[in-house]
């Protein structure tokens, strides 16, 4: 049982790149691959989970308590920052497809088309 | 389908493999983080930790995580420009579809009841972030939803009217600059690039942790900034730009 949270962030993943790769509309593949991206946030967080340990934040338990790792907490708070800029960048190049080639379906773009 | 399933399925393997060697779920012992959870409230006046170590024990790297946002609205304009055969429609009063489609009055009124609570929680995460969990990240997007909120309820003319391009620009790029100006401050008052210069205070009070609140406002402004300019590209794509 103890395992189970990185389970969680493989299943994630998986399921994340299996969209990916068979996803038949741009918006969709970006939004899997947001789903791809959160299974780091899942493995981060259970990597610094210490057991019976509250939250890192010491203004209602006194300092010195078993508290969580607030180290991957704040590199997991990087990691949702870079998502959203890939997303953001990403759903633009998707605006831009649809305009030059009037579809979404990433099989449709065709290169070669002025 | 087969061909997804030949790779997948190794990965699986391997990223099973690889997770298989980690420490049990709860039994983490990392030297850095217990040191962090032990001296933070001493040595910093900081009760939340997280933004401790935003903040102030890795500012640089929040630094760099702070422009690569900056950067990315940037690369958000120039992708998003208008195009060759566009043309910007006028945004006028009473051109209807400038209003969020689905808007009736319950909602309109409720967006409107919600904006100025939603400003003023920004605010307030912003400030405590060295106090309670929040900061000027997330301080920031609750900020630049106010703005979405008046859009919902309001009309898209009435959120461009409220945050000119201009303006919002002028405060994303003070934010930035803002904290990496904090960061000049610990080597001019400190000894090194975002060494903690100011007071201390005490603990769990509004005005502690000496730099902390100030590099939090700061990139709190930055964060409203890239987001009410990235959502306000996104939007004129849908309402504003029209194509040959």
């Amino acid at each position: 049982m103890s395992f189970l949270p990185y389970g969680v962030a493989a299943w994630l993943f998986m399921i994340g790149l299996y969209g990916l790769a068979s996803s038949e509309n741009l918006i969709g593949m970006v939004i899997c691959l947001a789903v791809l991206q959160s299974s780091t946030y899942v493995l981060l967080l259970a990597i610094g989970y210490r057991s019976h340990a509250s939250a890192p934040i010491f203004a209602d338990i006194p300092p010195g308590s078993r508290a969580v790792d607030p180290v991957v907490q704040a590199l997991t708070l990087t990691d949702v920052v870079v998502e959203a800029t890939v997303v953001a960048l990403l759903l633009a190049l998707a605006v831009q497809a649809h305009k030059r080639f009037g579809t979404l379906d990433p099989a449709r773009l065709n290169p070669l088309r002025g | 389908m087969c061909v997804f399933a030949g790779g997948a399925l190794p990965l699986a393997s391997l990223l099973v493999w690889g997770l298989s060697g980690l420490p049990a779920f709860g039994d983490f012992h990392g030297a850095y983080a217990l040191l962090v959870d032990r001296i933070v409230v001493a040595q910093r006046h900081a009760t939340d930790a997280v933004t401790a170590v935003n903040f102030d024990y890795r500012a640089l790297d929040t630094l760099g995580e702070e422009f690569i946002l900056f950067t990315s609205v940037a690369g958000l304009a120039v992708l998003l420009r208008e195009q060759r055969g566009e043309r910007l429609r006028a945004i006028t009063r009473g051109a209807g579809e400038h209003h969020f489609q689905g808007a009736s009055y319950a909602l309109r009124a409720l967006t409107l009841v919600l904006v100025g609570p939603v400003l003023v929680l920004s605010a307030y995460i912003d400030a405590h972030g060295a106090i309670t969990p929040g900061g000027g990240f997330q301080g920031g997007v609750v900020g630049a939803a106010a703005l979405l909120l008046v859009f919902l309820g309001g009309s898209y003319l009435a959120m461009r009217r409220l945050s000119p391009h201009a303006l919002v620009e002028a405060a994303e790029a003070a934010g930035a600059g803002g904290y990496a100006l904090v960061g000049l401050g610990g080597m001019v008052f400190a000894a090194a690039y975002f060494q903690n210069f100011l007071g201390l205070g005490t603990p769990a009070t509004l005005i502690s942790a000496g730099t902390i609140p100030l590099s939090s406002l700061a990139v709190g402004l930055e964060v409203s900034g890239a987001f009410v300019l990235l959502w306000a590209e996104f939007l004129d794509q849908a309402l504003v730009v029209r194509g040959r």
